[in-house]
C-alpha cells in the first residue's frame, strides 16, 4: 500500500497515522523481521526501517548506539534490501527507508531507488539531504515511484516551508524541536504553531507527520490533536530493544504493548 | 583563473555543498550573510588586523633554513606559523571567526578539535574576545593530547569528551554538529578547517589566506622571485589552502602532503586525496576514506591533526584540476623529519608540519641548489614530544 493511500484510509477512519522507527539489524539481522512483525501486529500504520550509517549527525545517543549495534551485526545495503524484500512478503504496511546521503550516493542514486522498489520500500527519508541538494534524488525517486519524504524544521523560513511542502511526497516530516533524535520527557511547546504554519504556507494539501522527541502515548495524542496527520516514534522503541537485547520474547512483548498504546492514542476519540 | 572565482553557489564545481539537517540550513544562510557583510567592512578588518598583529604576532617570519638547505642541496624557506600565539596557524582562523561570532551576537562558541590545537586556538580567541568556549574532543585524542586538554581548561573552556564512533576528530565534529543542531539560535559553531558545509570552507580559507599573502611579499623581497615549489601538510587542509591560495594563478608547483600512516598499502593511513574516493562527510561532497557501501573508515596517523578521513572540498577541486599535487609520507618519515629539523635548525616542528618537511627531503633529490622550496611550518612540536619519546622508546 502506498503512503498516500494509507493516510487517506486512516483519515476516512478518523485516525492519525502511527509511524514507528527501528534500525534494521538491531540487535541482530535475524531479530529485525520479528520486530517488524510485532510492530505491525500491534498497530503501527507505517514502519521506518533505518539503514545505519557510521556517522549519523542527526541522531542522538539512542539511535547512534542502535546504528553501531546493527553495523556490528553485519548490516549493509545489500543485506538491507534482501531483508526488506523478505519482510515485504508478509507485511502490507508502507515501509520507509531512513538513511544518510552517502550510502545512497555510493550505491548510485538510481540503483538505490530501483532497489527500494524491488524490495517493496515505499518511501525514503534522508535527514542530511536538504532540498537544495535533492534534485537528482527527487527525479530518480519519481521515476521509480518512491516517495521522498522531506523534513521541515522549526528554523525553516516560510519560504523554505513553501518550497519543501510542494516538493514533498508521501508526507512532510515535521521536526518538533531543535535537536537530534531521542526520547524526551516533554513535547516541544511549539509543535501546534508549527503545524499551523506549515498548513498555512503549503500550496497544496500534504499530510504532516511530527517526529523527534515523541516518547509516550500522551505525546502522540497531543500531536494528533494539534492537527498532525501522523506521529513518529523512534528512540522510545529502540530503547526497548536495547534494554532487552538478550530476551527476545520479553522484547517483543514490551514492543507490542507499547505500540498498541501509541496506536490507541492516534484515534481521534481516544 | 582560480583566485576569487570559487565557491559558486556554495560549490567548487562539483565539490562542497550543504549536506546537513534542515534545522541548520537557516543558520548557514545567516552565517554566510553575516560573513559577506563583515568581510568587506573596514571596521571589522581593522579590528581583526590589530588582533592578528598585536595578539597573534603577525606577520610571521619567512625563515631561510640555511643549514637544512646546505644539507639537502636546495634553498629551503620556512613560513613560521609555529610562532603564531598558541603554537600554530589555527589562531588566524579562530580570531576571525570569534570576531564574527561577536558581531553576530552569539556568546556561546563551540568547536571540535583533534590534536587540541584548534580547541586551544578557539579557547584563546574566545578569552580574548569575551566569549564562552565549549570544545568537543574525542576520548582517544584527549588521552593522547592530555596537555592540550589541560591548557584548554586553564583558559576556561569546557571540554566535552566524545565517546562515540572512533572517538577521534571525525566523531568530535559529529558531536559538535549535534550540539549546533540543538542550540543553533544561541551558538556559533567555530569550525577549525576548510571542511564542513558551505560557507565554512570559504570562511576558513579566507582567514588563512594571510599566510600566503605574507609569504608572497616576503619571498619577493628576499629572492626577487617566486619559489619553484611550495609544500604544506593536509589534514582537513586549512594551512595548505591558506599558504597556496594566493599563488594558485602563479607559475609555482604545489604539493599537499597527507598522512601516509603505516603505509597506504596497510590501510592504516589518513590520505583521502591519495587513496580515497568521492563521497559526503560532514556536510560536503569531497574525497573521503570509506568502504564500498559508503561507511566512513577509521584512520591512522602519528599526527592527531591529520587523523581525519575527509578533506576540504576545495582541495578535491584542485586535485581534479591537477593544480596541486597531493602525495603522502609515512609516520616514520615524518618522525625522521621531526628529528632532522630539530637537529639542523633548532626548530621542533609539529608532527603535522613534519610531513611537509619529510616531503621536501624527498623532492630535494631532484632539485638544484638554485631552486627554492617554501614549506609551511604550520605548528610547533612541543605538544608532540611525548609521542616522539614513546616512538623512540624513551620514557620521560
Amino acid at each position: 500500500m502506498r503512503i498516500a493511500d494509507k493516510f487517506q484510509e486512516l483519515s476516512e477512519k478518523g485516525e492519525g497515522a502511527l509511524i514507528v522507527y527501528v534500525t534494521a539489524g538491531d540487535p541482530s539481522l535475524f531479530l529485525t523481521k520479528n520486530i517488524v512483525k510485532a510492530l505491525e501486529e500491534a498497530g503501527a500504520d507505517m514502519i521506518e526501517l533505518g539503514l545505519p550509517f557510521s556517522d549519523p549527525i542527526a541522531d542522538g545517543p539512542t539511535i547512534q548506539a542502535a546504528s553501531e549495534r546493527a553495523l556490528k551485526a553485519g548490516m549493509n545495503p545489500d543485506v538491507y534490501f534482501k531483508m526488506t524484500k523478505e519482510i515485504r512478503e508478509y507485511t502490507d504496511v508502507p515501509l520507509i527507508c531512513l538513511t544518510y546521503y552517502n550510502l545512497v550516493l555510493q550505491r548510485g542514486i538510481g540503483r538505490f531507488m530501483r532497489d527500494c522498489v524491488e524490495s517493496g520500500i515505499n518511501g525514503i527519508i534522508i535527514p542530511d539531504l536538504p532540498i537544495e541538494e535533492a534534485g537528482q534524488t527527487l527525479s530518480e525517486a519519481n521515476k521509480n515511484g518512491v516517495d521522498v519524504i522531506l523534513l521541515i524544521a522549526p528554523t525553516s523560513t516560510e519560504e523554505r516551508m513553501k518550497i519543501i511542502s510542494s516538493a514533498a511526497h508521501g508526507f512532510v516530516y515535521l521536526v518538533s524541536l531543535l535537536g537530534v533524535t531521542g526520547a524526551r520527557e516533554e513535547l516541544s511547546v511549539i509543535v501546534k504553531d508549527l503545524i499551523g504554519k506549515v498548513r498555512r504556507v503549503a500550496k497544496r494539501k500534504v499530510p504532516i507527520a511530527v517526529g523527534f522527541g515523541l516518547s509516550s502515548p500522551n505525546h502522540v495524542r497531543e500531536v494528533i490533536r494539534s492537527g498532525a496527520d501522523g506521529a513518529i516514534v523512534g528512540s522510545a522503541i529502540v530503547n526497548i530493544i536495547a534494554k532487552n537485547k538478550g530476551e527476545e520474547e520479553k522484547m517483543l512483548r514490551e514492543i507490542r504493548g507499547f505500540v498498541a498504546q501509541l496506536k490507541e492514542a492516534t484515534l481521534f476519540d481516544g | 583563473m582560480y583566485v576569487n572565482r570559487y565557491p559558486r553557489e556554495g560549490k567548487f564545481e562539483r565539490y562542497g555543498g550543504q549536506f546537513v539537517p534542515e534545522v541548520l540550513m537557516s543558520a548557514l544562510e545567516e552565517l554566510e550573510h553575516a560573513y559577506t557583510k563583515f568581510r568587506d567592512d573596514p571596521g571589522f578588518r581593522k579590528e581583526l588586523d590589530a588582533y592578528l598583529r598585536e595578539f597573534a604576532g603577525r606577520p610571521t617570519p619567512l625563515f631561510f633554513a640555511k643549514q637544512l638547505s646546505n644539507k639537502l642541496g636546495v634553498k629551503i624557506y620556512l613560513k613560521r606559523e609555529d610562532l603564531v600565539h598558541g603554537g600554530a596557524h589555527k589562531l588566524n582562523n579562530t580570531l576571525g571567526q570569534a570576531l564574527l561570532a561577536k558581531k553576530m551576537h552569539k556568546e556561546r562558541v563551540i568547536a571540535e578539535t583533534g590534536a587540541g590545537q584548534h580547541g586551544l586556538a578557539t579557547a584563546i580567541a574566545a578569552v580574548a574576545l569575551g566569549l564562552k568556549p565549549e570544545i568537543y574532543m574525542g576520548a582517544v585524542d584527549m588521552e593522547r593530547q592530555r596537555l592540550n586538554v589541560f591548557r584548554m581548561k586553564l583558559l576556561g573552556a569546557k571540554v566535552h569528551p566524545v565517546e562515540s564512533g572512533s572517538k577521534t576528530l571525525k566523531d568530535a565534529i559529529n558531536e559538535a554538529l549535534r550540539d549546533w543542531v540543538t542550540n543553533v539560535e544561541t551558538t556559533y559553531y567555530l569550525l577549525g578547517s576548510v571542511v564542513g558545509p558551505h560557507p565554512y570552507p570559504m570562511i576558513v580559507r579566507d582567514f588563512q589566506r594571510i599566510i600566503g599573502m605574507e609569504t608572497k611579499e616576503q619571498i619577493l623581497e628576499k629572492e626577487g622571485r617566486l619559489p619553484d615549489a611550495m609544500i604544506a601538510c593536509v589534514g582537513g587542509g586549512s594551512n595548505a589552502i591558506g599558504m597556496f591560495y594566493d599563488f594558485l594563478d602563479d607559475d609555482v608547483s604545489m604539493y599537499g602532503i597527507e598522512a601516509g600512516g603505516e603505509g597506504i598499502e596497510t590501510g592504516k593511513h589518513a590520505a583521502p586525496l591519495v587513496a580515497g574516493t568521492e563521497g559526503v562527510l560532514h556536510g560536503a561532497f569531497s574525497y573521503v576514506l570509506q568502504d564500498k557501501y559508503g561507511q566512513i573508515s577509521t584512520t591512522h596517523s602519528i599526527s592527531a591533526g591529520l587523523d581525519y578521513p575527509g578533506v576540504g572540498p576545495e582541495h578535491s577541486f584542485l586535485k581534479i584540476k591537477e593544480r596541486i599535487k597531493y602525495d603522502y609520507v609515512t609516520d616514520d618519515e615524518a618522525l625522521d623529519a621531526f628529528k632532522l629539523l630539530t637537529e639542523t635548525e633548532g626548530i621542533m616542528p609539529a608532527l603535522e608540519s613534519a610531513h611537509a618537511i619529510a616531503y621536501a627531503c624527498k623532492m630535494a633529490e631532484e632539485m638544484t641548489e638554485e631552486e627554492i622550496i617554501v614549506i609551511n611550518l604550520s605548528g610547533r612540536g612541543d605538544k608532540d614530544v611525548m609521542i616522539v619519546a614513546e616512538k623512540m622508546g624513551i620514557k620521560i
